[in-house]
């Protein structure tokens, strides 16, 4: 038994910035994991995701090379190296949190954790062992969450024939035909991977767009380049008829008022997360939680239970690394006894690494339009940008929609090549509330990709210079 | 010919308005009584309107920034007249501000109703200064700390972002506490309503000059007793026939039930039609008689005494100021009543006699020369032909100001009503 000032429940990007911030703060902190430490994002989402994007985005290079003036030999893909390459990133990327904590001092209590008081856990070890801690000021949760299939439809995963993104990720081949039910950012990334790698790839998705979080224009130019790239994009899609085989799997898909018979050598289940909020002591401890099943909490992370805080996908969305890592910060900073600066979910990027990439900050134009905001629009094409052309990265464009009456950015879409690294000049505009005119007036660099954002700033004000 | 913009009183105690947004750009056409600009006032954000037709030459004022009254905010003048001159004298009197007595509009109503916003104080003013406040958005210390955006919908909307208390990062001062401000604050942008007061036409008052006399006791009783030299005429009206006749009108039917302070009102309203001199503005280097009654009532509410009009009262019938009256009393204690609905009477009616108070003394609503403070109806006994017989009598007070009233001249006026409300039938005389 040992006895810390706060113990993280999960080692995944919430828990263990969280710990480190805790750590910095002064205070003993114990995270429990029984896994590697990083969590989904290092060893199963984020991190070997895109490692092999850029495997992906390496073939589709190759392709162009020759017009370059730099002809390969013969290019050969092997989906089987390119995901050893990735486990072996995650690794890295794992052994780097782990000497983190080291230079903080942070102990990693390995097994399976369960509250059992408001500041006791008790962890099972691998082999068996059950130890508890005392957790003097705080226990955080942040379990995270996992892939939950889609039993209702008939694609219980098998880890065969019908696998999750768990399963793609360490797959030795890419299979010659695959379905990816699900085309938010997970489906469309793999979507992207496997159809580099040779797969016949059929991307269903039951809205009417692909990406449907994300605003109508970068859906639709997503699709486009999926198009050009033999992707079958099948929306507003209705499945039936599942039957699983040893070797395959048949469906009918209904979409577009066609149906029609698909069969694959796998189907991936790209749709739902569940929260982990089973056996690690919740209803015990009465924590309150939300009718969507995630674990209540205030803008501090407090759970309705005092000394019990929640961070990360558990304590509700977005499920994204970046928004665990800043309630991580927060949970840190108000345990300290610091008064935190709170964060604004309608904040938080969205990044999709399929390409071309996808990223948007704040509203999309059809949430301007139900919200009855009167706004503006403007819009470059990276066609018109000199950068883009040397590259022969001329997808994609920059969208942004300011206030009519005082420029604000409601929101900010890019689609094309580094545009989830171009986001964050406008993330920076909207958190400090930078109108367009700050925005445009900051000069860019030439030529850069960047430019196409402060010409979007102009055309919304109806003042584009180069398009 | 040139028309200067004048920084005007848009409400009853302004003395300075910061303009808001400009509605017209320079070269714009612009015709008299088209609103120039957004101008926010210590109560309310009020259109300021052309007092000419011609051509908005130039801003002189930025947006954000303040002005006292009087001051020069623009010039409408013809495309190519040569406008230097005016620019050169900054703000003030001129041959603009002359012409908005006869403007007929309810902004030239509202500015009359205090001295020092009237056309007539400012010309008496040495000339007018030019000099303006500066901006707020300019602290004299320290830079306030503020988002681009939270800046941007200060000045817009008018707001003096100095006064915003930051939750950003800091203390920054961002959107949700300008947006907090703004509405905590509830400065409705009320606009002026189509209301016509008819204040304006040349008929409807005629300008006393003072004479040397006037002048003296006006500047001598000022000496004696604060700006307003007040003194205070009590008077005890024997109410007897006017609740006789309250309750034969009753006896009519419920269609006919009117208040004793509804007789009241029409009995000074009738009162006063017979007495300018009591109804009437001091204006500083003028005494305007008002032939018409525009009869203010004090109302309590929770937010406190407000005093809406009841316009050309003189030309209304009992029946019209019992509706209006009880519509004007709701209308306040609900807040809904609009500036165009509190400007402008011409003199003023107070009752405490619901609190039962049998007597008191009112507050002169300046420009107003005078005001009527009536206390409680009481039983009292009365020797009648030899006999004690119980009547109903009732205590006024007027406050008069003796700048503009004197002692008799009040006293003939409390002459005039207690006629008519002794016997309320001269009322339909």
């Amino acid at each position: 038994m040992s006895s810390f000032d706060v113990i993280f429940l999960g080692g995944g990007p919430a828990g263990y910035v969280g710990a480190i911030r805790c750590a910095q703060l002064g205070l003993n902190v114990g995270v429990v994991e029984r896994e590697g430490l990083g969590g989904t994002c290092v060893l199963w989402g984020c991190i070997p995701a895109k490692a092999l994007l850029e495997a992906a985005s390496l073939a589709e290079k190759m392709k162009k090379a020759p017009a370059f003036g730099v002809t390969p030999g013969e290019v050969k893909l092997d989906y089987g190296v390119a995901m050893k390459r990735s486990r072996d990133v995650s690794a890295q990327n794992s052994k780097g949190v782990e000497f983190l904590f080291k230079k903080n001092k942070i102990t990693w209590i390995k097994g399976t954790g369960k509250l059992t008081g408001k500041n006791t856990v008790s962890v099972k070890s691998a082999d068996g062992k059950e130890e508890k801690h005392d957790a003097k000021k705080a226990v955080v949760i942040c379990t995270g969450s996992r892939v939950k299939g889609l039993p209702q439809a008939g694609l219980e995963a098998n880890k065969k024939t019908v696998i999750t993104s768990d399963e793609a990720l360490i797959l030795d081949k890419a299979p010659k035909t695959m379905a990816i039910v699900g085309a938010g950012a997970v489906g469309s990334e793999f979507a992207d991977v496997f159809a580099a790698f040779g797969s016949q790839v059929s991307l269903i998705e039951v809205m009417p767009n692909i990406l449907p979080v994300e605003d109508i224009d970068s859906s639709k130019e997503v699709e486009r380049a999926f198009k050009k790239r033999k992707i079958d994009v099948l929306t507003g899609a209705k499945i039936s008829n599942v039957k699983v085989g040893k070797d395959s799997v048949s469906m009918s898909v209904e979409s577009g008022g066609a149906k029609a018979d698909l069969k694959v050598d796998v189907v991936l289940v790209a749709a739902g997360r569940a929260p982990n909020i089973e056996d690690i002591g919740l209803k015990e401890l009465n924590v309150a939680m939300t009718d969507r099943g995630f674990i209540k909490i205030n803008e501090k992370m407090q759970t309705n239970v005092a000394g019990v805080y929640a961070i990360g996908d558990v304590a509700g969305p977005p499920m994204l690394a970046h928004k665990g890592e800043r309630e991580g910060i927060i949970a840190a900073e108000t345990i300290a006894g610091h008064k935190a600066q709170v964060l604004d979910y309608t904040n938080i990027p969205g990044a999709t690494y399929c390409h071309p990439e996808v990223a948007s900050v704040g509203l999309t134009e059809q949430q301007c339009k139900d919200k009855k905001l009167d706004y503006k629009v403007g819009k470059f094409p990276f066609m018109a940008s000199g950068r883009a052309r040397t590259s022969g990265e001329t997808e994609g464009f920059v969208k942004i929609i300011r206030g009519a009456k005082y420029g604000e950015i409601l929101g900010a879409h890019i689609v094309g090549a580094h545009a989830t690294e171009m986001i964050h000049e406008l993330v920076i505009a909207r958190t400090n509330e930078y109108t367009v005119e700050e925005v445009e007036l900051a000069v860019h660099a030439h030529p850069t990709l960047s430019e196409a954002v402060s010409e979007a700033a102009l055309d919304s004000l109806g003042r584009v210079l180069q398009a | 010919m040139a028309t200067k913009i004048s920084m005007e009183a848009l409400s009853p105690t302004m003395e300075e308005g910061r303009l808001v947004k400009w509605l017209k750009n320079e070269g714009d056409a612009v015709k008299s009584g088209e609103p120039l600009a957004e101008v926010e006032t210590d109560k309310a954000i009020m259109e300021l309107v052309a007092r000419g037709d011609g051509i908005l030459r130039k801003r002189v004022v930025a947006e954000g920034e303040a002005r006292p009254v009087g001051a020069l905010v623009g010039v409408i003048a013809g495309k190519d007249e040569d406008i230097s001159a005016i620019l050169a004298s900054g703000g003030g009197s001129g041959p603009a501000l002359a012409s908005t007595a006869s403007a007929g509009t309810p902004l030239a109503a509202g500015a009359a109703r205090t001295p020092p916003a009237s056309d007539a104080a400012l010309r008496a003013a040495p000339p007018a200064a030019p000099v303006a406040t500066q901006p707020a958005a300019a602290p004299a210390g320290g830079r306030m700390r503020s988002s681009p955006l939270a800046r941007r919908m200060a000045s817009e909307s008018g707001l003096d972002i100095n006064g915003v208390q930051g939750s950003g990062p800091g203390g920054r001062i961002i959107k949700r506490d300008v947006e907090a401000a703004a509405a905590g604050g509830a400065r409705p942008n009320l606009g002026l309503g189509s209301r016509v007061l008819g204040l304006g036409s040349d008929q409807e008052f005629t300008d006393l000059p003072l004479t040397q006399i006037r002048k003296t006791i006006a500047r001598r009783l000022a000496e004696s007793i604060g700006p307003i030299p007040t003194f205070y005429l009590t008077a005890e009206f024997d109410l007897t026939r006017v609740v006789e006749m309250r309750t034969a009108m009753l006896e009519m039917g419920d269609e006919f039930k009117v208040s004793i302070n509804d007789i009241l009102l029409k009995a000074v309203a009738t009162a006063l039609s017979q007495h300018p001199e009591v109804n009437a503005h001091w204006l500083g280097d003028k005494i305007r008689l008002f032939n018409t009654v525009h009869l203010g009532m004090a109302v309590a509410t929770d937010d406190g005494l407000i005093v809406p009009v009841i316009f050309n009262a003189e030309q209304k019938g009992l029946r019209e100021i019992s509706a209006e009256s009880k519509a004007l009393a709701k209308l306040a204690r609900e807040r809904k009543l609009k500036p165009e609905q509190y400007t402008g009477s011409t003199f003023s009616v107070s009752n405490l006699g619901m609190m039962q108070i049998d007597q008191f003394t009112a507050i002169i609503n300046p420009p107003e020369v005078a005001i009527l403070a009536v206390g409680a109806a009481t039983d009292v006994p009365v020797l009648i032909d030899g006999e004690f017989k119980p009547r109903k009598h009732l205590r006024l007070t007027m406050s008069c100001d003796h700048r503009a009233v004197d002692g008799a001249v009040g006293a003939r006026f409390l002459v005039t009503l207690r006629r008519l409300v002794e016997n309320p039938l001269m009322l339909v005389y």
